[in-house]
């Protein structure tokens, strides 16, 4: 990311590419049938407002949502080696990277950006689903390192929004790699005493959900989404049986003990938040307990100078 | 019996043939020496042109070849005094993957690896190598239990993959996998990881994410099988061929990626030619890993192996 694809491509392509002009004013809920009109979808955060079906949030919507005034700074990725295996199935790796680069106008499939969520710092790490399917490749190990060291230098809580269907199979054992090496940027964070959130949007699935968003302080999923390790149509070939309702779905989850909560997405950033203040502003009540020399007797030390005679001079 | 793979035809055939003789020669009184030997001959140039420039969707039947040598047979091989464990104390006991306390070389390990089982009833019972999440929180209580007492620890890995079920996906497959890999990088003791057939996916860091990874010569290791992966780029599972050589799943290139750290020698033929053989050279090669390890004190040990992972990458083909 720098001057010219931030500022100049844009421009470029407001000059020169196709007008963006709704095609359609209304939208149809692909889970209700319902038809939405298209402003109505955009206020509601793109949930509908008959069955409450949350659709994919664009990664900018998401960040605008949960950033303060919707203000954020990127930062910008360190560069991965692209193409390591010199990838090619019916068409080029290589020129899938172009073709997705050009499509969305990101190096690859993660955002990392800082800024506030209700006057708290954060860094946050958003995919990009429509990069590739969010997938995870050496890139996206990069941005999450980079995004989980900035937190630990800002002293920030780090929060991960997963939207991806796994490791890029693109990049080969390259790929898999990056569950080591982002189970590590998990570890640094937590390492440095500080908070790391996962917030699960649709789909968290194979490499992405095997390794650091399984490891999360707190799981918070959206409704809806669909979180697991191996697909859906795998499961099925392999046990050669229709799967139960609502399998994988974030309330599934919820229910097998996976993620501590499945919020609506109107209500997601003060959940953050509320964690957040819970988990950095403990308060002048929070107190350490330790067990003293008097045979184990339960002492309670207090944070507070001064404010229990028997543990000053 | 003897299992051969598409590409060993030829020495089937000539196999077959001396079987032929011998069963002639056990009627009469012919002498069939010589014809057997110039045979034998012949099959062993056979075999060594084949296994010499085996190509990766090869290298794959060979990596699950039916008698190669699995975990338990490096446990028999290699540990002295081995004391199976069971059970993640959470759930059940997952025999996909085995497990326990030995010797090595005079010295206590905590060893353990998926197992694929070798007739039709073993399989079934260690449910092909295929690991459930409890598979893998035993792996974590046996891995916290070397770091408690300072035992270092060898993982075997041999799987198609983590088992795609309900009832795994219900238990958290992905969690246990994930836990799994952070519990190798926080460990304190030396952890060598041996490739030794088929390295499947997340199923197979989970138990890989190590100090040293070593790997046999005609192992494979991928993000994907061949067959999953064509299925899902070309649309074509008949496309596996292409797809195992798209994805560079080899030890030679894995080598090169600066993936894994060591390529074992197989006997000439692959590992199931002479097993006994191949566990030695597995042997030989921890052996050597775990000397080297030995050398760095706990803390050092552990952001060797976060610093080896971090640096990776940076290799490409």
């Amino acid at each position: 990311m720098n001057w010219l694809t931030n500022f100049v491509r844009p421009k470029l392509r407001g000059l020169v590419g196709p007008k963006e002009i709704p095609e359609n004013l209304w939208h149809a809920c692909p889970s209700c049938n319902q038809m939405i009109f298209h402003r109505d979808l955009e206020k509601n955060l793109r949930v509908c407002q008959h069955c409450g079906h949350h659709m994919r949030l664009e990664v900018k919507q998401r960040l605008e949502m949960m950033f303060d005034e919707g203000a954020w700074q990127t930062i910008e990725l360190p560069k991965a080696l692209p193409d390591p295996l010199k990838f090619r199935d019916r068409k080029r790796y290589s020129e899938r990277l172009k073709e997705s680069q050009a499509k969305t106008g990101r190096d690859d499939a993660l955002l990392v950006a800082h800024g506030t969520m209700g006057g708290i710092k954060v860094v946050i790490a958003a995919f990009d689903f429509a990069f590739m399917g969010g997938s995870m490749g050496a890139a996206v190990g990069e941005g999450l390192l980079a995004g989980a060291r900035l937190a630990v230098m800002q002293e920030a809580p780090y929060i991960v929004i997963p939207s991806s269907g796994g490791a890029r199979m693109q990049e080969g054992i390259v790929s898999l790699m990056q569950m080591a090496r982002t189970t590590i940027a998990v570890e640094e964070v937590r390492d440095a005493g500080l908070p790391f959130i996962v917030v699960f949007t649709d789909p968290t699935t194979g490499g992405v959900s095997a390794s650091f968003a399984m490891l999360g302080d707190v799981h918070i999923a959206e409704p809806g989404s669909v979180i697991g390790f191996a697909g859906a149509r795998v499961i099925e070939q392999t046990i050669r049986e229709k799967l139960p309702e609502g399998f994988q779905r974030a309330e599934y989850l919820l229910e097998h003990g996976m993620v501590d909560m499945v919020v609506p997405r109107k209500d997601l950033k003060q959940t953050v938040v509320r964690v957040l203040e819970l988990l950095v502003n403990p308060g002048p009540m929070a107190q350490v307990v330790s067990l003293s020399g008097d045979g184990g007797k339960l002492a309670v030390v207090e944070h507070e100078e001064k404010s229990d005679a028997s543990t000053t001079d | 019996m003897h299992t051969y793979l598409d590409f060993e035809k030829p020495i089937a055939e000539l196999e077959g043939k001396i079987e032929e003789l011998r069963h002639l020669a056990g009627s009469g009184d012919i002498n069939i020496a010589d014809e057997v030997a110039r045979l034998q001959t012949k099959i062993e140039r056979l075999i060594r042109q084949a296994y010499a420039k085996l190509t990766p969707w090869q290298k794959a039947q060979v990596a699950r070849h039916p008698n190669r040598p699995h975990t338990v047979d490096y446990l028999k091989g290699l540990i002295e005094d081995f004391t199976p464990l069971a059970g993640d104390r959470l759930f059940a006991e997952d025999r996909a993957i085995i497990g326990g306390l030995g010797r090595f070389k005079g010295s206590s390990v905590v060893v353990m690896g998926h197992e694929k089982g070798s007739d039709t009833d073993e399989r079934v019972k260690h449910n092909f190598g295929m690991a459930r999440p409890e598979g893998y929180r035993k792996a974590q209580r046996l891995m916290k239990l070397a770091d408690r007492f300072q035992i270092p620890v060898l993982t075997f890995v041999d799987t198609p993959g983590a088992y795609p079920g309900v009832d795994a996906e219900a238990r958290g497959q992905a969690e246990a996998i994930a836990r799994s890999i952070d519990t190798c990088l926080s460990l304190k003791v030396p952890l060598v990881s041996t490739v030794i057939g088929e390295g499947g996916s997340g199923g197979a860091i989970a138990l890989a994410t190590a100090d040293c990874v070593l790997m046999l010569e005609h192992a494979i290791y991928s993000v994907i099988s061949p067959e999953g992966c064509a299925s899902i780029l070309w649309r074509d599972g008949e496309q596996a061929k292409t797809a195992a050589e798209a994805l560079r799943l080899t030890a030679q290139d894995l080598m090169r990626l600066g993936v894994i750290d060591e390529v074992i020698a197989e006997p000439i033929g692959g590992a199931h030619r002479d097993r006994d053989a191949t566990v030695r050279a597995v042997g030989e090669s921890i052996e050597k890993q775990l000397r080297k390890l030995g050398n760095h004190d706990p803390d050092t040990l552990k952001s060797h192996r976060r610093q080896k992972f971090l640096e990776m990458g940076q290799n490409s083909l």
